[in-house]
């Protein structure tokens, strides 16, 4: 499932994006913000709460469409529309209560139009790449949060994204249990080769997953800095325990700990 | 509100009403020319339009005829609501916080929620006679359940933190249930008792269109019977106009105290 | 499962013990026999009432009343209900009213209705819809509140038409609000049929029940009554165990 196209070609490209919300009160939320992912790229934004970091991902893929500039995906224009071949895993648990764990993986391909066998074997591998094969005909209700965000994974894998977008996806998980399913999503996006931006408030997080991470400012949110991880691609969760993690996740910090201090200002 | 059980289909918008003087104007032009509109209709039939009405209603309430009839009403109608508030409140505490006896009573009192009450009022007259106390204990069947029901399942949707604060700081059990249970319930209460009113009243009502010989029950029935379109007309009117008032001001306590407690 | 067992004998105590007492004080001659019967005798009038077939009519013409005002009910709240939901200056504007509505004692229009439409199935089933429609509108703002936004957002990100979103997500989303609101309905409509029947009508089991109050047949009042109520009962007890296997499934534990 590896894409053969030449590296140069940015994969998603945000060009002066800015995002108001007309009020009252007016807000500006986000921008001018300029950003490139390459393919196959694992890239983390971090920011304050508030910065506008949900806003960010819902134009990336189309749900929301920016104020000014342009989004594009695969070298065509957005325009608030959500184009095919974009995954998105949410914060909020989003898995149907009133479907099996089968029929909730199977959701993601019920408009594919591909035969039922195709769409079978999809979903059989989805379930048990993502460790739910004995679970599968299981409802959410039977399941902990963290199988059930796992079950939100698994139905955006069926459609083969090439580019995955997840909000705070563990967000509401422990914190083993978020190690664990950020080795998860690693081995996920080496097998699928897909690109993926990591929305996420947890610092040690994103400096463990990513190639890159983004820092926002406070609101109006726009990138005050980007971090190299330099990690090899077969990395995982071990790489806490490598000296530059301490040395990354400290920079990381020290880009945030102003603007944090702002939002919590504007808080009191 | 906890308890699927309590039957009252609770009115909550998601976003905050973005309360606009005019559009409360237009629905009440709304409904003056929707009555307008029936009691042109029906000419003089069955419902009377709203000047006439407004006009007899005026004449009326110095009209002994209605302060008789409105008394026995509110008489029977404070006392039943009375003792629902009262028994109503002890029993919702005392099941409330004793887990196994609120999984026994619960399906009990909502099932008799659900009944058709009013095939009970021969009984209550065969008991009680024909006099206040039947229309008393009629108001009572309608409106102890809701008070009952609406305790308990706020008792029981209590933050647990709050009863293990109380244990620690080692209040007696009366001491708990009137200084932690009653306030944090109190919004939920009160939203039981606004059912309850209305409820009371309804069985306070029925008791008296069935059969009475005095209550603004009566009134409306003989109103219909003698073809007295603006009697009738205009004692529906004032029923509603203290209902929708009595029920406005309560949801407006009942609001006031879940935003404090928030 | 002790405690499940332990609740359903207690339960059993609690409604039987009073039938007992009940049944042994009016045989004791404690209670009055002229304003209540023995509980057995209930029983035994209630099965020869059905049995001799004079309350097929009434029965036919009750049921299909209240047939007729639940599944009106059910249509025209429903759609109004989403109507209202889509519009919010009219939901802003109805919202004090549907605040209210169920604080005003409905049933005093009904000797209105029947002087309207005289005396037969029409005012009834006007009442039974004033008295149930309102809950369905309720529930169903409610059930459509209740469709989680992100699941809206998946829908767009799954390109899912109108059509699909609103027959794969809000559907379903909102059916355990909705099926409350039919449950509601269900009882409200039987109360409210029941009681206009009671108070002021030609035929159906509550004309029958105020009948033989009115001319002093216990027997049969009670016996009806039984009947009625049990009918009511019954009916509210399958949709509320229907409601309790739906919310299980999906209560989050």
């Amino acid at each position: 499932m590896t894409v053969s196209m030449s590296v140069t070609e940015p994969h998603v490209e945000l060009k002066g994006v800015v995002r108001r919300f007309d009020g009252p009160p007016a807000v500006h939320a986000v921008g001018p913000i300029d950003l490139t992912l390459a393919r196959g790229e694992f890239v983390s934004v971090v920011g304050p709460s508030g910065c506008g970091k949900s806003t960010l991902l819902d134009m990336l893929c189309g749900v929301a469409r920016p104020t000014s500039g342009s989004v594009r995906f695969e070298g065509s224009d957005l325009n608030g529309e959500v184009p095919p071949g974009i995954g998105v895993v949410f914060q909020e648990d989003s898995s149907m209560p009133w479907l099996s764990v089968r029929q909730n993986v199977e959701f993601g391909l019920r408009t594919s139009g591909l035969p039922s066998a195709e769409i079978k074997e999809r979903v059989e591998h989805a379930v048990s790449f993502m460790g739910l094969a004995q679970f599968i005909d299981h409802f959410p209700a039977q399941l902990s949060g963290g199988m059930r965000q796992r079950v939100c994974i698994a139905r955006t894998l069926v459609l083969r994204p090439r580019l995955i977008l997840l909000d705070e996806p563990f967000g509401a998980l422990d914190q083993q249990t978020r190690l664990l399913m950020g080795d998860e999503l690693l081995r996920l996006w080496r097998e699928t080769g897909a690109t993926i931006l990591l929305i996420t408030h947890a610092l040690d997080e994103a400096a463990m997953l990513s190639d890159r991470v983004g820092v926002m400012s406070a609101r109006p949110g726009r990138f005050i800095d980007f971090v190299e991880t330099g990690w090899p691609r077969d990395r995982d969760s071990r790489v806490v325990s490598d000296p530059n993690f301490g040395a990354l996740t400290a920079r990381l910090w020290s880009s945030l700990r102003e603007e944090s201090l702002k939002t919590m200002g504007r808080a009191s | 509100m906890s308890t699927s059980a309590v039957n009252e289909p609770t009115y909550k918008q998601a976003a905050p009403a973005r309360a606009r003087p005019v559009d409360a104007l237009i629905l009440l032009a709304l409904m003056l020319l929707l009555w307008q509109a029936v009691g042109v209709w029906t000419s003089g039939i069955a419902v009377a339009p709203p000047l006439p009405t407004l006009a007899y209603l005026v004449n009326l309430l110095q009209t002994s005829l209605f302060w008789d009839n409105a008394a026995a009403t509110l008489e029977a109608f404070l006392i039943a609501f009375a003792i629902s508030a009262v028994a109503g409140l002890a029993l919702g505490l005392i099941f409330g916080t004793r887990p196994f006896a609120s999984d026994v009573a619960e399906p009990i009192l909502s099932g008799f929620y659900t009944i058709p009450k009013v095939t009970l009022y021969p009984v209550v007259l065969l008991v009680f006679g024909l006099g206040i106390s039947a229309k008393i204990a009629f108001g009572v069947m309608h409106g102890l359940v809701p008070v009952v029901l609406f305790t308990l399942g706020a008792v029981r949707s209590l933050p647990p933190v709050l009863v293990r604060t109380a244990r620690v700081l080692r209040l007696s059990r009366r001491q708990t249930m009137l200084w932690v249970l009653l306030p944090a319930c109190l919004p939920d209460i009160v939203g039981g008792l606004r059912i309850s009113f209305s409820l009371s009243l309804l069985g306070v009502l029925i008791g008296e269109m069935f059969s009475s010989q005095r209550g603004l029950g009566f009134l409306l029935v003989s109103g219909i019977a003698q073809h007295n379109v603006l009697l009738s007309t205009s004692v529906i009117t004032m029923i509603v106009i203290v209902a929708i008032v009595a029920n406005m001001a309560m949801l407006h306590l009942s609001r006031r105290l879940t935003h404090r407690s928030k | 499962m002790t405690r499940a067992l332990a609740l359903l004998i207690v339960r059993s105590v609690v409604l039987a013990g009073p039938i007992l007492l009940l049944e042994f004080g009016c045989r004791a001659g404690y209670v009055d026999p002229n304003s209540i019967i023995p509980p057995s005798d209930m029983i035994a009038s209630m099965v020869e009432h059905i049995g001799s077939g004079d309350l097929n009519e009434s029965m036919v013409q009750t049921f299909s009343t209240i047939a007729l005002a639940f599944g009106l009910s059910v249509a025209i709240g429903t759609l109004s209900g989403a109507v209202i939901h889509r519009i919010a200056r009219l939901r802003d504007m109805v919202d004090p009213l549907l605040a209210s509505y169920y604080s005003v004692p409905t049933f005093i229009f009904y000797p209105v209705l029947v002087a309207l439409l005289g005396l037969g199935k029409a005012p009834l089933v006007v009442l039974g819809i004033l008295s149930a429609m309102p809950a369905v509108i309720i529930s169903t703002l409610s059930g459509l509140d209740s469709v989680p936004p992100v699941l809206l957002k998946l829908a767009r990100i799954q390109r899912l038409g109108p059509a699909l979103t609103l027959w794969w997500i809000i559907l379903p989303s909102a059916l355990p609000r909705l099926f409350s609101g039919f449950k509601l309905a269900l009882s409200y409509s039987l109360i409210g049929v029941i009681a206009g029947e009671f108070i002021l009508s030609g035929s159906g089991l509550g004309f029958a029940i105020s009948f033989a109050y009115q001319s002093f047949d216990n027997r049969a009042m009670y016996g009806i009554m039984l009947f009625v109520l049990l009918t009511a009962v019954v009916a509210n007890g399958v949709l509320y165990a229907w409601e309790g296997r739906l919310r299980r499934r999906r209560s989050k534990g």
